[in-house]
């Protein structure tokens, strides 16, 4: 069937995007739109008391000023998540569209629209605050004490919510003679996703219903939510998707959509738009939870694992939004990945008054991989065993099944990745010669695995939709709700369509954007989910679109149906291989029929039921300058097994992107704040230290392709998995440079300055 | 969109003089990198402006009539870094000036504008003040010349008087001659940065390449302005070259410095680096200069 799928396509969108003429956002955006400012708090805990607009309202153009005593009494929820119709899995709605109670540095109290941006900021300038100030709190576990301020109404403690984990019997089996105790606490700092396109959307009302054209990865999820926010039917909100410019995550919760869609209703439909400055971008929109991790591992001897033991922090921020998923996926990962009898594991999501945390690339892994896979490295040091061979013995093993999501590792997944990343990086050698240096400036190899999965069953809904078109000269055009972000699922999808109908790539036309009235149901961008759980929509419209064609050929040619095929684009004979009609000249002759018109068409809902491990590993070198306190990155290479890959040219960008994301992960980025007001200190891309192209070797992508047997497509994640291993294993490998095992990242110069201090690497 | 009352373009450099002279509030810009930042911030949001970028007479790289290497207040950074007087007598500047910002910011970026901001962590500053450069100024009373040291005020404020504008800056051959420096950037990533430590070092060494003749050495980042450290060169001048004299040369700087605890830096890190930095710019300059260690 193959003859698309497997090869490097050039993205469909290529041309667009490269030429400019693709068209955002902003760019479909009238210029006669009003533009809304929102006021932000300057406190991080508190009331707003009153808010003076008389100032604001006599700038010439401003509109009008919309303030938190204005707004509907509905709170909403603004998860990227499916919903659910069991009340029990809805996602918290803890949010106004404007809140008088103020939970973070930046919480949206007020919104001035203006005929233009000056007038509108100046507006917001203009206007006076007056709070009741409560005292706050940033760091998760102080959130937790009996005394700390209580941020969100009906949450004791701070605590969204604690699960467990409870296998075996933790307390009795390390009472076994002769263990060996490693423990740990490990950092993972807030980060935020740094596309290149901020979050933006204007709206407008038209037929008595509100139109909201959106930077977002998940419209038909933000449609529920605007109907949810501003209490109206979801059929009365219309959400677009343009092509967008990055979300990683952020832009799978409903941002400022909800509040611009309620803002043109304030102004009679008038056209209304919002932009999101960095700034804003950093601060108000969503962050990646800030996870510590307590692990304490009870070792034998000989290397295996008698009793496990985690406990994770997440610092969820203000509201809710993606909430305890991220950390409880993390925790899901900790005994799957290095089986063994006898784990506890307690994960805790609690409010701070910091920016809310939500979706990110990776959603929980980069943080448990880097507790998880330094933490290994760890007790291989106390072992004197080497790292690799240590995650060999204990590594999740071929033929594993997962008892709660039935996932199994079909193939030795982990420990072909391992094989293939440590033959690439000369581990071996290098290993050997980086044992006992001296002097100022040394070299280490380390190294992470990192568990990951695809989509959310069986936590969550997953569905696809898919609607396929005849066009009379035999191409056709396809949609579906799952999104294009940048990933290249456009593209993907279009090979997987060629194959699946059997037509030429080329006869393929996506229908790129998606527009909640006529594109069909698909809860959008995440979970690395586009290739697979498209691929089985993909797949039942095609067989659907092939067996209306097949009956057509059969009225036209009078041939059984048994007896003939569609095959890049022909109506084959099978029995002796002759073309019979084109599938241009069928889709032609069939429509205009004035016997059996037909116009040629299918859409099916595809649920599925299956989820697919998808593993790999990071290898890194690093040149440690102890003086100067710095890590030099000399190479990384990522290996994936992420199944077939569909396009291997857009797999390997995939994964540059991830590994990109991971350096700054582990070398340079943190969100900092104020410990004396909760104001974020670096909320812009010059203080906060996004790495860039200076600050990276050569990026090496590598794939182990063992087929996914559950997709139709043979391909699993690949979206996050890049983003997950690469920080440990540069901690790791700086481990192996200089003995300093650095349990919090970034690894920036600050903290290894203390570090290498308190090991008496350099002097006071 | 910028919040802007007013933009004033100058057509000469009296022009600018008048202009100034007749709209006192007024901010002047160059190539805007650091003022409409400001302005899209709001900390200059609503101002008038006067835009002095259109005046060639003040960009260009030069000797002049006594000597000095005349650097016109315009002249920006990519420029200067491609420039062949530049590279002849004072390479270490251009290669201060290539670590700022990225391409774009080189481009538009003026030296002039990078010292009138007067911010300690300029990638020009140290090795200006390292150089002992003039600052020219030209106001309504005509060209006033004033040391570079003596034109930092402090954190944020230079010596620009009512009517004036910098329009070049000198380095004079006293300095420059037989010289050869190094400058240490010390930031957190390696493009699209500003300095967490600037460190500008720069020596002459006797005839024979043994003798530190004259060392000179100013920090960015290590106090409040720009400054120099004189009991390091102090304590290098007239010595032999070697690895020691480097150390005793780098421990010196603490007897100046002052750099203060940030979100940024502590002033512990930052001191622990100006050492090092110092250690390290002396050495290669040692070696650029011909001295065999």
């Amino acid at each position: 069937m193959s003859k698309s799928v497997g090869q490097s396509m050039i993205r469909v969108d290529a041309y667009e995007k490269a030429t400019g003429r693709a068209k955002y956002t902003d760019d479909l955006c009238d210029s006669s739109a009003l533009i809304a400012k929102i006021c932000h708090s300057t406190i991080a805990h508190g009331f707003v008391k009153s808010i003076d607009v008389t100032q604001a309202e006599q700038i010439p153009g401003v509109v009008k000023v919309i303030t938190c005593f204005q707004v509907p009494n509905y709170p909403f929820p603004t998860a990227g998540h499916p919903w659910s119709t069991d009340p029990h899995h809805q996602d918290v709605a803890d949010r106004l569209l404007l809140n008088r109670h103020v939970r973070y540095y930046g919480d949206e109290i007020a919104v001035v629209i203006g005929e233009n941006e000056v007038a509108a900021t100046q507006g917001v300038r203009a206007l006076k605050v007056e709070y009741e100030e409560l005292s706050f709190v940033l760091d998760v576990q102080d959130a937790m004490k009996d005394d700390a301020p209580q941020i969100q109404e009906n949450y004791p403690n701070n605590i969204l919510a604690h699960t467990n984990i409870r296998k075996g019997n933790y307390e009795e089996a390390i009472k076994e003679p002769g263990l060996i105790k490693v423990e740990g606490w490990y950092d993972t700092p807030t980060v935020q996703h740094c596309h290149i396109e901020n979050h933006l959307c204007f709206s407008y009302e038209e037929a008595g219903r509100v139109v909201v054209v959106s930077s977002t990865q998940i419209p038909h999820i933000v449609r529920r939510v605007c109907g949810q926010a501003l209490g109206i039917p979801w059929g009365k909100v219309r959400i677009v998707k343009p092509y967008i410019g990055g979300g990683f995550g952020n832009k799978q919760d409903a941002l400022y959509e909800p509040l611009c869609a309620y803002l043109t209703t304030q102004v009679g439909g008038r056209l209304v738009k919002l932009e999101c400055t960095r700034e804003e971008t950093f601060v108000s929109n969503r962050v990646r939870h800030a996870i510590r991790s307590h692990i304490i591992s009870w070792v034998r001897p000989d290397g295996s694992f008698a009793a496990r033991k985690l406990e994770a922090f997440s610092n969820q921020g203000a509201y809710a939004s993606h909430g305890h998923g991220i950390v409880a996926k993390g925790m899901g990962s900790f005994p799957q990945m290095y089986p063994c009898d006898n784990v506890d594991g307690d994960a805790y999501t609690v409010f701070t008054n910091k920016p809310s945390a939500g979706a990110m690339r990776g959603y929980g892994i980069p943080q448990a991989m880097f507790a998880g896979e330094s933490h290994i490295d760890d007790v291989a040091k106390t072992l004197g065993i080497d790292p690799l061979e240590f995650r060999h013995k204990n590594i999740m093993p071929q033929g594993y099944v997962d008892g709660f999501s039935k996932n199994e590792n079909y193939n030795d997944s982990f420990n072909q990745c391992l094989d293939k990343g440590m033959k690439y990086i000369d581990y071996e050698r290098k290993l050997n010669e980086y044992k006992n240096q001296t002097g100022p400036v040394r070299r280490g190899v380390g190294m992470a695995a990192f568990w990951y999965n695809t989509g959310v069953w069986p936590i969550s809904l997953e569905s696809s939709s898919c609607r396929m078109i005849l066009n009379q000269d035999g191409s056709l055009q396809f949609q579906t709700g799952e999104t294009e972000i940048g990933q290249g699922c456009d593209t993907a999808y279009s090979q997987m369509v060629a194959d699946a109908v059997g037509i030429p790539f080329e006869d393929v036309h996506v229908v790129s954007n998606q527009d909640t009235d006529i594109t069909p149901f698909g809860t959008g961008a995440y979970a690395s989910r586009q290739t697979y759980i498209g691929g089985f929509s993909i797949m039942q419209t095609a067989l659907a679109l092939r067996e209306k064609i097949l009956k057509a050929a059969h009225e036209l040619t009078r041939m059984p149906i048994s007896n003939i095929d569609l095959v890049d684009g022909k109506i084959i004979r099978m029995e002796d291989g002759r073309v019979m009609m084109t599938l241009g000249e069928l889709s032609t002759e069939i429509l205009y029929s004035l016997s059996i018109s037909q116009h040629i068409t299918a859409e099916t809902t595809a649920q599925i039921k299956s989820n697919a491990y998808s593993f790999g590993c990071s290898f890194a070198e690093v040149e440690v300058d102890i003086p100067m306190c710095t890590v030099k990155l000399i190479d990384i290479v990522n290996v994936h097994d992420c199944g077939t890959l569909i396009n291997p040219a857009l797999a390997e960008a995939q994964v540059h992107g991830g590994m990109s994301m991971a350096i700054g992960y582990g070398l340079s980025e943190q969100l900092l704040f104020d410990e004396k007001t909760g104001k974020a200190l670096n909320d812009n891309l010059l203080d906060y230290k996004l790495s860039t192209f200076m600050d990276h070797p050569h990026l090496e992508a590598q794939f182990v392709e063992n087929a996914e047997p559950t997709s139709p497509f043979g391909t699993k994640a690949l979206g996050e998995p890049p983003t997950c291993s690469g920080a440990p294993a540069i901690r790791n490998a700086v481990l192996q440079a200089t003995g300093v095992s650095v349990n919090q990242i970034p690894m920036t110069p600050h903290i290894l300055f203390e570090k290498f201090k308190g090991a008496g690497l350099i002097s006071e | 969109m910028y919040d802007m009352k007013a933009l004033y373009e100058a057509q000469s450099v009296q022009h600018a003089v008048e202009l100034r002279l007749a709209h006192p509030e007024a901010q002047i810009i160059a190539g805007g990198s650091d003022v409409l930042v400001q302005m899209r911030e709001g900390k200059r949001a609503g101002k008038e402006l006067i835009s002095i970028y259109g005046l060639n007479e003040i960009r260009g790289v030069s000797i002049d009539n006594e000597q000095n290497i005349r650097i016109g207040s315009l002249t920006s950074f990519s420029h200067i870094t491609k420039d062949l007087i530049i590279q002849k007598y004072i390479n270490v500047l251009g290669q201060a000036v290539d670590q700022v910002g990225g391409p774009q910011i080189r481009n538009i970026g003026t030296i002039g504008g990078n010292t009138c901001n007067g911010v300690t962590s300029a990638d020009s500053a140290s090795t200006l003040h390292a150089w002992e450069a003039i600052i020219e100024l030209t106001g309504p009373e005509g060209v006033r010349r004033i040391p570079i040291h003596d034109f930092y005020i402090k954190a944020g404020q230079v010596d620009i008087k009512a009517g004036e504008i910098q329009t070049a800056i000198l380095i004079p051959k006293a300095s420059y001659e037989n010289t050869v420096g190094n400058y240490i950037k010390y930031s957190m990533r390696n493009a699209m940065d500003i300095a967490t430590l600037g460190t500008s070092v720069n020596v002459r060494l006797s005839a024979d390449k043994k003798t530190v003749e004259r060392a000179r050495i100013a920090f960015g980042v290590a106090g409040p302005v720009p400054m120099r450290a004189p009991h390091a060169e102090e304590k290098a001048l007239g010595q032999p070259i070697s690895e020691e004299l480097a150390e005793i040369f780098s421990k010196a700087v603490l007897e100046d410095i002052n750099p203060r605890d940030s979100w940024r830096a502590s002033k512990a890190f930052r001191s622990h680096i100006a050492v090092e930095s110092a250690k390290r710019a002396f050495l290669t300059s040692v070696k650029l200069a011909g001295g065999v260690l």
